[in-house]
């Protein structure tokens, strides 16, 4: 094959956006893109990146994404332009390591309105880690509220990045974007090895099932070229395939003749599994194989645990195909079969945080119209039991005898927390309240900075929408995984008419068992329907009651008057109360609701 | 058992808590009714030329507002179709204002042989808020005349109205069985209605209802103290002495077969072993222009199925405290009738005391019957 002709290295730049939610990072990329003409002005749908409804409903990134752009620089040559659009939660730090990966830059993007964000910062470290040039833009710059030099100092105070090499845009009305774009060209590096001559060395950013094209791969080519025709194989999973389609996104998906060294784009092969595409994998050539791996990314691991179960019995297996679709897509989602008393069949699973998992749910629930009685979110313990062996819990209806359990051990997290000053009196409270022991407190300008250990158990609830509520939403949070801790943790269990509802059964802090017990059986009182007798409602330790409440006897339901003229309507209504029974859920002779079950987790509307 | 209902669809005007098919109109021509009634009749008689007539029932609207001719007429056109059982009950709905207490000899006279006397309460702070049109005194007075005419006389009270207390009720139920020389009583608790006056002010909050529990008492109490009276709840709201029950309502309640005449009322037949659900037009007028044109005002004749039968035999069967007898549940729907409940709640529930089932008789005690809507949702599967 004859080598094609591909850009040169110094005429490419790739580099990935970095920011908070709501910064205004999609809107930006799409006035990159328009400025470069890869689009109309009639078909920038806003926020042309986040191609998920659920991404541009939220305004959030999940996916990365990515998109070549041809900009002629002052200097007369026309560069080429590779965006990578990374997620900003902290649920998805792990595509954000991807993405970084195979850039040698990135856009810092602030709003001059907010300032710094924890999240932001842990993202700008990782792209430190990975040697990036860092550009900080300050963007929404014709917001009345802006205040564009304080923030680029607080980039530089917390940061360290040098205020004055800061660019003032704004996305929205693409003031500075032409600055920026000049920038780009010239403080961004261009990558600096790759040799066309060499055998093909690549990576694998991300894969992605589509149904015209069968799997995408996302890639960044290292030395060689892809080019139509050639037979490439993945060196983990051994796989060999025929490249069918070689391409870029521009955002429209074109094709190439060939990705040479520094490109990034997308191939197809035919491949109809995606699990044949591992990512950060490497991509050769058959015949001619490159010399050693890249280094790949560590897989993700899931942090929190809930259970799905089908409202309607008869959608278990449509469950089953659907999260199997998610998956197709979404590596980070874990799922197997569970069986519930009487919740009957669904799965277990484990997402990388708590909006990863509202996410999944609310995807299930709009894409595949399923109905579904989640349970209690969880985090993954370590029981060491008394004969030595230790064994992990990922579901608390699975905890041992408390006779068998010798100690219990916990995940925890080192969280950090960036906060206007006026609202730091209550995140304070309340990483207090949620076991939190502090580490840091430091303060750049009215924001504070604080980070905390805390135990992950913690803040699987509802600390997200407490600190947001605390601090009115300018409080920001991020963490990782710091490790394994011994404490002292029960399982609470509720038990109606003494029977256990296993998918309220939870793990909690001994010390908060009795008010998390009270306050459930509380919740539950107002959550169960009277029925023909008397319902008592308990929280328990072990066999020890903590907490307990009643829901009386229905004392009466019955229509007054029902004469001949009545009777088809009351049977109509009859056999619709029927249909409607197929929402309640038995425990002993208790029906509960399905409602119940979510209802009574919402923990935290009235603390 | 074969009861006739015929509704008389026209009132003085709407009361707020009325979902009934009534219309307030001052161009009737009493004349084109009875012709239009009596041609409905000989439709229906067409189908059931072998039927038995044990009851006759004048409904409404006020069908005290009838000319006595009239329903002298359509007696005598009833008579002329089916054959009448020895003892038939032909009762006639009343209210209890001067006008219309003036009548009841003369319906007498027509072939009625019961009354229904719609009082609804007997003081006249509640009577205006129930939006009637007599005074308590009207009420007593009207009770007293249809006593001295006819040999069996109910009426209705509402109760459970906003604010009631047991005390108040007490008093009431008590005043109440004293006036209820005859024997029946029919007391209804307060339910606001879809489409009613009383449903737009009980949104707006104008006024709230009993809870579940005080609603609960009052039914209780007015239970024990009607049986001290030696009325028995022979039906949810009914309370009757032993032989004076309802005959034409325990027709509906032990799911015979009644034929609906009239504008909005309903039928269920059976014909040649089939059950027929009839429903006629609910427009008075359009009613009376078919009936004129194709002799009857039905638009449904619709075949019941097995299943809904059972349905409807166990609804309206588990309301009365004698129950349904095992055999009407087979013919109704099917020697496995039983295949439609939950055996587990049957047993619970039987386990309770909330049901009695035996080879011959399903009953719900009168604890169940107070509770019956929900334990119907729970045995039906």
């Amino acid at each position: 094959m004859k080598t094609p002709d591909t850009k040169p290295l110094a005429h490419i730049r790739n580099f990935a956006i970095i920011a908070h939610i709501d910064h205004g990072k999609s809107t930006l990329a799409d006035r990159l893109i328009q400025t470069c003409g890869g689009l109309e002005e009639r078909e920038m749908k806003q926020q042309v990146l986040d191609s998920m409804d659920i991404e541009r409903e939220r305004g959030i990134t999940i996916k990365a994404q990515t998109v070549r752009l041809a900009y002629t620089a002052k200097d007369g040559i026309e560069y080429q332009l590779n965006i990578m659009d990374t997620p900003g939660h902290v649920d998805f730090s792990y595509e954000v390591s991807r993405s970084l990966a195979s850039c040698e830059g990135s856009l810092l993007v602030v709003d001059s309105t907010q300032g710094v964000e924890a999240q932001t910062l842990a993202n700008v470290y990782q792209a430190i880690e990975n040697n990036h040039e860092i550009i900080p833009v300050i963007n929404k710059v014709d917001l009345p509220a802006a205040e564009p030099e304080k923030i680029a100092l607080e980039v530089e105070d917390i940061i360290g990045l040098d205020s004055k090499d800061a660019v003032m845009v704004s996305g929205k009305s693409g003031i500075g974007i032409d600055d920026l774009l000049e920038v780009i060209v010239q403080k961004l590096p261009a990558p600096t090895e790759g040799n066309i001559e060499k055998p093909l060395k690549a990576l694998l950013v991300d894969s992605w099932y589509d149904s015209y094209l069968g799997v995408v791969i996302l890639v960044r080519v290292m030395d060689g070229y892809l080019k139509k025709g050639q037979r490439i194989q993945f060196l983990n999973t051994r796989a060999v395939r025929d490249i069918d389609r070689v391409g870029m996104f521009a955002p429209k998906p074109v094709l190439l003749d060939a990705l040479g060294p520094g490109e990034m784009g997308f191939i197809t092969a035919s491949i109809k599994d995606i699990s044949e595409t591992q990512v950060g994998d490497t991509i050769t050539e058959e015949k001619r194989q490159c010399e050693g791996k890249l280094p790949g990314f560590k897989p993700s691991v899931p942090m929190v645990f809930c259970s799905l179960f089908p409202a309607d019995a008869g959608q278990f297996e449509d469950l089953r195909e659907a999260l199997g679709r998610l998956k197709l897509n979404d590596a980070s989602l874990h799922f197997e079969p569970e069986q519930s008393q009487a919740l009957g069949l669904g799965f277990r699973c484990g997402f990388l945080g708590l909006l990863h998992m509202e996410i999944i749910q609310e995807r299930l629930d709009r894409e595949h119209d399923l109905d579904l009685i989640p349970t209690a979110p969880s985090v993954v313990y370590k029981i060491n039991k008394t004969k030595g062996e230790t064994i992990e819990l990922y579901n608390p209806a699975d905890m041992p005898e408390v006779t068998s359990i010798e100690s219990i051990e916990e995940p925890w997290i080192k969280s950090t927390i960036m906060v206007p000053d006026e609202y730091l009196g209550g995140i304070i409270t309340l990483c207090q309240e949620r076991r939190g022991e502090q580490i840091n407190l430091t303060y750049a300008g009215n924001r504070a900075m604080v980070e905390y250990y805390l135990p992950l158990n913690e803040i699987v609830f509802d600390f997200y929408d407490r600190l947001k509520s605390i601090s009115k939403g300018y409080a920001s949070f991020d963490y990782e995984v710091y490790g394994y801790r011994k404490s002292d943790l029960v399982k609470l269990e509720i038990k109606v008419n003494a029977e256990a509802v296993d998918a309220l059964s939870m793990i909690v802090w001994r010390q908060n068992a009795e008010s998390r017990g009270r306050q459930l059986c509380e919740r539950l009182k107002e959550l169960i329907p009277r029925q023909m007798f008397k319902i008592a409602i308990q929280a328990c330790i072990g066999g020890k009651i903590i907490a307990a409440e009643h829901v009386s006897a229905l004392r009466k339901d019955v229509t007054a008057k029902c004469y001949g003229g009545d009777i088809s309507r009351k049977r109509k209504l009859l056999e619709k109360q029927k249909k409607g029974k197929a929402k309640m859920r038995q425990y002993g002779n208790v029906d509960i609701p399905q409602s119940a079950f979510i209802n009574a987790l919402k923990m935290g509307d009235d603390r | 058992m074969f009861g006739l209902y015929i509704h008389w669809p026209y009132c003085l005007s709407k009361c707020p808590y009325c979902d009934f098919n009534s219309h307030v109109s001052n161009t009737i021509s009493h004349e084109n009714w009875r012709r239009a009634y009596a041609k409905e009749i000989s439709h229906i008689a067409e189908f059931t030329p072998d039927h038995l007539v044990t009851s006759i029932y004048f409904g409404g609207g006020t069908p005290s507002l009838m000319e006595p001719k009239s329903i002298a007429f359509i007696l005598d056109t009833i008579q002329s179709k089916w054959r009448m059982a020895n003892d038939v009950e032909i009762t006639l709905e009343a209210n209890p204002t001067s006008i219309e207490r003036q009548k009841f000899e003369d319906f007498k006279e027509a072939g009625i042989n019961r009354v229904s006397v719609g009082v609804q309460a007997l003081n006249d702070k509640d009577l205006k808020f129930l939006g009637r049109q007599h005074s308590a005194a009207d009420a007593k007075a009207a009770l007293e005349i249809a006593y001295n005419t006819f040999a069996r006389v109910n009426f209705d009270l509402i109760y459970a109205r906003p604010g009631q207390t047991e005390t108040e009720w007490e008093f009431e139920l008590k005043q109440a069985l004293e006036l209820a020389k005859a024997g029946h009583l029919s007391l209804y608790q307060l339910t606001i209605e879809r489409g009613t006056a009383f449903e737009t002010m009980y949104q707006r909050k104008e006024f709230t209802l009993p809870d579940e529990d005080l609603g609960g008492a009052l039914y209780e109490m007015t239970g024990d103290i009607a049986a001290s009276y030696d009325l028995h709840n022979y039906e949810i709201s009914n309370y009757a002495r032993l032989g004076e029950e309802s005959q034409h309502n325990l027709t509906y309640w032990r799911y015979g077969d009644y034929a609906g005449i009239g504008p909005g009322a309903h039928g269920r037949l059976t014909i040649n072993d089939q059950k027929f659900a009839t429903r006629t037009h609910r427009a008075p007028q359009i009613w009376l222009d078919n009936v004129e044109k194709k002799g009857h005002g039905y638009h449904d004749f619709t075949k019941v199925s097995q299943n809904e039968r059972l349905l409807e035999c166990l609804l309206m069967g588990l309301r009365t405290a004698e129950g349904i007898k095992i055999e009407k549940l087979k013919q109704e729907g099917g020697a496995d009738w039983m295949s439609i409940l939950n055996k587990k709640k049957l047993e619970e529930l039987q386990s309770s005391g909330y049901i009695s089932l035996s080879t011959q008789h399903f009953r719900v005690s009168s604890a169940g019957r107070q509770r019956l809507n929900r334990i119907l949702q729970d045995i039906l599967d």
